[in-house]
C-alpha cells in the first residue's frame, strides 16, 4: 500500500519535472551557455561576457530596455486602474444573469488571437480608418488624423491585450470578500472612499498583484503588439530580442537580451511584492 | 524573456514533430508564399506518388529554423541566393547539390550558371536557381511619379508622412546605390562598408520623420498602398503589379540607380531526408508550363527556360511597362552576403529605429 | 419617555411579494428587544431598514424621535452586529475596534484609549495586536460588538450573530450577550428564529411571521398567553388537535377533534361559538401523569393509554403516551423525581390536564 502510493506520487510527478525541466529548465541553461559564447571567426567561439558587455556599453540597448520597462509597468497601472472598476461592479454590484453575461464579455476578445485584435485596432486607429472617418464626419477634426504609430497606440493595445488577465484575479478576489463586511464598512461611518481604501483594497490586494504580475510580465514580454502599433518609434526588447535571434543570425547576444529581460521581470517582480509586502504564495493561492 | 523560451520551445517541438514525420517519401518543404501553389502540388503529387508539406516564410526564418535543428526538419528549402554562402559557412546547414540529378536544359543557363557561381563554397554547389524578382519602388504615379524617381526621394518634403520601406538590409542597399556608392563592392571590406553604411544610417535617420511607418509584412504594405495612405514605397516588384491590377495608377517603378534583383534557390537542407524528392520536385518544378503556374501564382518570374511563353499576357504587359530594357540592363543583382556583415547592417538598423 | 427606535406603518414589497406589511412598534431606551420568526419571515427586511440598507416602500423609522428615513447608513445613530460578524479580516482587534472612531476623524491616542478600554469591558485586555483568525468564536462575538459599541450608538442591530457557534458556547454567549447589554446599557434589537435566545434575553419579544408581527410581549406572555394559534404553535412545545367546538360555556368550551375525541379547553376571551372549525394547544407539561385515574378528579380532561416511547432528555423528558380510543400521540412531560423511573415501554398510564391548559384557537386557513 505504502510502496503503491509512493508510485503513484512519482507518476503524477513525473509529467510536471518533465514539463519543467524540458520545457523550462533545459532552454533556459542553453540559453545561458549560447549567451556566454563569442563569435571570434568563422564557426569559432570563446567563452566571455563579450554579449553582456554589449548589452550594457551600447546606450541604445539600456535605452530600449528602460523604455519597455517603464512602458510595462505603466500599462499595467492603467489596466489596473481601468479593471478595478469594471471588476468591482462585476463582482459586486451586478447580480444573476448579467454578471454572467458582463464577465464572458470581457471574455469575448480572447476568443481571437492576438494578432486579429492588433489588426482590429490598427483598422480603427489608421489615418483612413474608422476613428479618423468619424472625428471627420463630427467635424471634430478638418483632416485625417493618424492615430497609430505611437506610444498611445502601444498603450491602448497592451492594455486591451491585457484586460481579461486583470479582472479574472480581481473579480474572484473581490467575490470572495463578504458583502456584509462592505455593508459593515459603512454602518460604522465609513464612506465610499474610506470603504475602498481600508477595506475593498487590502482585501484585494492579493488579486491586484497577482493580476498586476500577469500584467506587467505579458506587457514586457509582448512582441506583436508594441511592433505592429507602434510602427517606426514601436522600440520594444522582445523586437530587439527577435531581431538579433532571426534578423542578425546573432544567437549569442539575443540571448544574453533574453536573460537581462529575465533578470529585469523578476526584479520588478520581486520590489512589487516587497513593496506590498505580499508574498508569492499568498499571490498565487 | 518569455518570447524567445517560446521559440526555442516551438522549434525543439515542431522539430520533434516534423522528425517523427520524416521519411523519403515525403517531402517537406521550406519556402516562400505562392512557390508552391496547391494545383502544382497536387500534379506533382499524382504524377510521382510523393507527398508534399508546405512551410511558408522569410530568408531570415528559414535559416533561423535550419540552424535551430542544425540544418534539419526540411529536405528542400528556398533562400535567396546571396544568402547560402555565408550561413554555410557560419552555421553548416546546407548540403551540396549533385549536379548530375538536376535537368539543367530547363533552367536559362545564364542565371542557372550564375546563382551555382554565387553558391559555390569549397568547390561544392548548393544552390540552383528557382524564382527571380527585383526590390524597387512601388508608387501612386498620378501623386509621386514627378517627385520619387530613386529611393533618396523617398526623403523629399513633397511627400512628408506619406511614404514608407522596410527597415531591412535592402533598404540600405537601396539607398547605397542612390547616394552614388557601390555597397556591393565593399562587401568584402568590413571598414569601407561600415563607413558606407554610417553614411546611409545619418541619411536614413534625418528620412525618419518622411516616414509614415516602416513596414512589416506585404500585407500591411498593400493596405497602406491601396488606402491612399502611402503614395510611395520601397517594395518588391510582385507587390507593384498586384496593386495595379486593382489601380492602374499604382505600378512598380525601377529607381534611377537601378532596381536590386534577387533570385530564391532550391537548396537541400543539411539533415535532409528525402532528397530524391526534392531533386524530383525541382526538376518538375522547372518545367516550363508548370514553372507558368508557379508565375501566375506568385506574380514573379522563374529560372525555368521557355516558361515566359505560357505566361499571362497582363503579367508580361506590367514587366514590360515597369522594366524598359535599359532598366532591365541596370538590376543590381545581389552577390553573396559574406558572413558577418548583418551584424554591421544590424547597428544600423537599430540606430535608426531608435532615432527621433 | 420617547422610545429609542420607533417603526411606524414600515413596509417594504420586492416587486409583487411583500416582505414586511404594516410593521408598527416601539423600543423603550435601554431594553433588549427581539424579533423572532421563521426564516423568510421577514425580520432581517427590518434590520436592514433601520440600518439604512434598504429604503421602506412606506411608513417611517424614528430613532430617538427623529425620523432617519433620509439619513445614509454611515450617518445613522445605529450598528449592527451581522450574522457572519463582517470583522474586517484586513486588520487587526485594535484596528477592527477603532474603525468607526477613525471614520469621527478622532485622535489617535484618544481611538487607543477607547478601543483598550472596550477590550476590557469585553474581557479581553491586550489583545489590540492580535489578528481576527486567532480568536475563539466567542471572542469574535464580544469583539464584533466591541467595535459597535465604541460608536455609543443610540441603537445596536444583532441579526442572529450566536447563529455560528456550537450549542455550549451559545448557551454560554446567550447569558453574556445579556449582562453585555446591561453593562453598556444601550438598546439592543436582536433577530433571531432560535426561540431560546429571544425568550433569555429579551425584555420585549415580537413573533414575526409573513411579513407581519403576530405578537409582542414579554417571554412569559408569549409562552403563558399566546394570542395567535400561529405564536402558540411556534413558542414552546405543545400538543396540537384540530376539530369543531360543540359547546362554549363563557370561557370554557367543548370541541370534539377530527379523530373524535371529545376535550375541553379556553377561549381566553377569544369570540369563538359553536360550530366554528378551531384548534386546541396544550404544552406537555400541563398534562398531569399517574398511575391510575383517582388523582385526576380536578381536571376535566382525563385519558387512558399506552406508553409507546420514552424519549428521555434529562430534565426536559418526555413520554409519547397513545390514547387507547382516538389511537393518537400525547406528548406528555416525564417528571424526574423517580417516581417514574420504573416506566417502560408498554405501560398502561393515566393522563390529565384542566380544561384552562386548553388554549383554543379559530383554525385558520391551512
Amino acid at each position: 500500500m505504502h510502496s503503491g502510493a509512493r508510485i503513484g506520487f512519482f507518476l503524477l510527478l513525473t509529467p510536471l519535472v518533465l514539463w519543467l525541466a524540458l520545457l523550462i529548465v533545459i532552454p533556459h541553461i542553453d540559453m545561458f551557455l549560447v549567451s556566454m559564447r563569442e563569435r571570434v571567426g568563422v564557426r569559432q567561439y570563446e567563452t566571455s561576457f563579450a554579449n553582456y558587455l554589449t548589452f550594457f556599453t551600447e546606450p541604445l540597448y539600456i535605452r530600449t530596455f528602460v523604455r519597455t520597462a517603464v512602458m510595462s509597468v505603466l500599462a499595467t497601472i492603467i489596466t489596473l486602474l481601468i479593471a478595478f472598476p469594471v471588476s468591482l461592479y462585476i463582482a459586486k454590484i451586478v447580480r444573476g444573469r448579467l454578471q454572467q453575461v458582463l464577465f464572458v464579455l470581457c471574455l469575448i476578445p480572447f476568443y481571437v488571437s492576438e494578432l486579429v485584435r492588433t489588426f482590429g485596432w490598427m483598422i480603427l486607429l489608421r489615418e483612413t480608418g474608422l476613428v479618423s472617418n468619424l472625428l471627420q464626419w463630427t467635424g471634430l477634426a478638418d483632416q485625417p488624423v493618424e492615430m497609430l504609430y505611437n506610444d498611445a497606440a502601444i498603450m491602448i493595445g497592451l492594455v486591451y491585450t491585457s484586460m481579461l488577465f486583470m479582472v479574472v484575479p480581481l473579480v474572484t478576489t473581490l467575490e470572495s470578500l463578504d458583502d456584509s463586511v462592505i455593508e459593515a464598512g459603512y454602518d460604522l461611518g465609513g464612506n465610499g472612499f474610506s470603504v475602498l481604501r481600508e477595506i475593498i483594497i487590502p482585501h484585494a490586494a492579493p488579486g491586484i498583484v497577482s493580476g498586476s504580475i500577469v500584467v506587467f510580465m505579458l506587457s514586457l514580454g509582448n512582441y506583436l503588439t508594441p511592433t505592429m502599433l507602434g510602427g517606426k518609434d514601436s522600440l520594444w526588447f522582445t523586437e530587439m530580442i527577435y531581431n538579433q535571434f532571426i534578423v542578425r543570425f546573432n544567437w549569442e547576444l539575443g540571448a544574453a537580451f533574453g536573460f537581462m529581460l529575465l533578470i529585469l521581470s523578476s526584479v520588478i517582480v520581486w520590489s512589487m511584492l516587497k513593496l506590498t509586502r505580499q508574498s508569492l504564495e499568498e499571490t498565487m493561492a | 524573456m518569455k518570447k524567445q523560451t517560446v521559440m526555442l520551445t516551438a522549434v525543439s517541438l515542431a522539430v520533434a514533430g516534423f522528425v517523427s514525420a520524416a521519411n523519403a517519401e515525403t517531402l517537406r518543404l521550406l519556402t516562400w508564399g505562392g512557390y508552391a501553389p496547391e494545383d502544382v502540388i497536387e500534379l506533382f503529387e499524382a504524377e510521382t506518388g510523393y507527398t508534399v508539406e508546405v512551410t511558408k516564410s522569410n530568408n531570415e526564418e528559414m535559416i533561423a529554423k535550419l540552424r535551430a535543428t542544425g540544418g534539419g526538419g526540411f529536405d528542400l528549402a528556398q533562400p535567396s541566393q546571396d544568402r547560402i554562402t555565408g550561413p554555410q559557412l557560419e552555421f553548416g546547414i546546407y548540403k551540396p547539390i549533385d549536379m548530375s540529378k538536376i535537368d539543367k536544359g530547363q533552367f536559362i543557363q545564364s542565371m542557372l550558371e550564375a546563382t551555382m557561381g554565387n553558391t559555390t563554397v569549397e568547390g561544392e554547389v548548393y544552390g540552383v536557381p528557382h524564382v527571380w524578382g527585383t526590390s524597387g519602388l512601388v508608387m501612386n504615379t498620378a501623386m509621386a511619379a514627378d517627385t520619387v524617381k530613386d529611393y533618396t526621394d523617398l526623403c523629399d518634403p513633397a511627400v512628408a508622412g506619406k511614404v514608407s520601406y522596410r527597415l531591412k538590409r535592402p533598404t540600405l542597399i537601396g539607398f547605397a546605390f542612390a547616394m552614388g556608392m557601390d555597397p556591393f563592392a565593399a562587401y568584402g571590406d568590413a571598414d569601407a562598408y561600415s563607413e558606407m553604411m554610417s553614411k546611409v544610417e545619418a541619411k536614413l535617420i534625418d528620412c525618419k520623420a518622411n516616414v509614415k511607418t516602416y513596414w512589416g509584412g506585404g500585407d500591411e504594405l498593400m493596405g497602406l498602398v491601396r488606402s491612399g495612405e502611402v503614395v510611395a514605397s520601397m517594395a518588391w516588384d510582385t507587390g507593384g503589379w498586384k496593386l495595379n491590377a486593382d489601380n492602374p495608377d499604382i505600378t512598380f517603378v525601377a529607381p534611377a540607380s537601378g532596381a536590386l534583383g534577387w533570385i530564391d534557390t532550391f537548396v537541400l537542407p543539411a539533415k535532409g531526408q528525402a532528397d530524391d524528392a526534392a531533386y524530383a520536385w525541382i526538376n518538375f518544378v522547372m518545367r516550363p508550363e508548370i514553372a507558368a503556374r508557379i508565375t501566375a501564382a506568385a506574380g514573379n518570374f522563374t529560372a525555368s527556360q521557355g516558361a515566359d511563353a505560357f505566361a499571362e499576357d497582363a503579367l508580361k504587359a506590367r514587366y514590360q511597362a515597369s522594366f524598359p530594357p535599359e532598366a532591365v540592363d541596370n538590376i543590381k543583382w545581389y552577390p553573396p552576403v559574406p558572413a558577418g556583415l548583418e551584424a554591421i547592417e544590424g547597428g544600423v538598423l537599430d540606430r535608426v529605429k531608435a532615432a527621433q | 419617555m420617547t422610545p429609542d427606535l420607533e417603526s411606524i406603518r414600515l413596509t417594504k414589497r420586492f416587486g409583487d411579494f411583500t416582505a414586511v406589511d404594516d410593521v408598527s412598534f416601539a423600543v423603550p431606551a435601554g431594553s433588549f428587544f427581539s424579533i423572532l420568526g421563521p426564516s423568510g419571515c421577514g425580520k432581517t427586511t427590518i434590520m436592514r431598514m433601520i440600518a439604512g440598507f434598504l429604503d421602506p416602500s412606506s411608513g417611517d423609522i424614528e430613532i430617538k424621535g427623529k425620523s432617519v428615513l433620509n439619513v445614509p447608513p454611515n450617518k445613522r445613530p445605529v450598528n449592527m452586529v451581522f450574522q457572519h460578524l463582517a470583522l474586517f479580516p484586513m486588520m487587526n482587534i485594535a484596528d477592527n475596534i477603532g474603525y468607526g472612531l477613525r471614520r469621527r476623524k478622532m485622535p489617535r491616542a484618544e481611538i487607543a484609549r477607547k478601543v483598550e478600554e472596550a477590550l476590557e469591558r469585553i474581557g479581553l485586555p491586550g489583545i489590540g495586536n492580535r489578528k481576527i483568525n486567532e480568536l475563539s468564536g466567542g471572542q469574535k462575538q464580544r469583539v464584533a460588538i466591541a467595535r459597535c459599541m465604541v460608536m455609543e450608538p443610540d441603537v445596536l442591530l444583532l441579526d442572529e450573530p450566536l447563529g455560528a457557534l456550537d450549542l455550549k458556547l451559545r448557551e454560554h454567549m446567550k447569558i453574556e450577550l445579556k449582562s453585555l447589554q446591561a453593562a453598556f446599557d444601550t438598546t439592543f434589537i436582536y433577530i433571531t428564529h432560535d426561540q431560546s435566545e429571544a425568550l433569555v434575553m429579551s425584555d420585549q419579544i415580537a413573533v414575526m411571521n409573513e411579513g407581519r408581527f403576530e405578537q409582542t410581549g414579554t417571554g412569559q406572555d408569549l409562552y403563558y398567553r399566546p394570542e395567535t394559534a400561529f405564536v402558540a404553535g411556534f413558542i414552546g412545545e405543545s400538543n396540537r388537535w384540530r376539530g369543531r367546538i360543540e359547546r362554549v360555556m363563557g370561557d370554557e368550551l367543548e370541541m370534539r377533534t377530527d379523530t373524535g375525541m371529545l376535550m375541553r379547553g379556553a377561549t381566553h376571551g377569544r369570540g369563538l361559538k359553536a360550530g366554528d372549525s378551531a384548534e386546541i394547544f396544550v404544552r406537555p407539561e400541563a398534562i398531569r401523569l399517574a398511575r391510575d385515574a383517582s388523582n385526576f378528579e380536578d381536571f376535566d380532561n382525563r385519558i387512558t393509554g399506552r406508553v409507546t416511547s420514552l424519549l428521555f432528555n434529562g430534565a426536559a423528558s418526555r413520554i409519547l403516551v397513545r390514547d387507547a380510543a382516538a389511537n393518537e400521540e400525547i406528548e406528555v412531560n416525564l417528571p424526574q423525581s423517580g417516581e417514574y423511573a420504573s416506566l417502560a415501554r408498554g405501560d398502561e398510564v393515566q393522563i390529565g390536564w384542566s380544561g384552562a391548559q386548553g388554549n383554543c384557537f379559530a383554525a385558520g386557513a391551512d
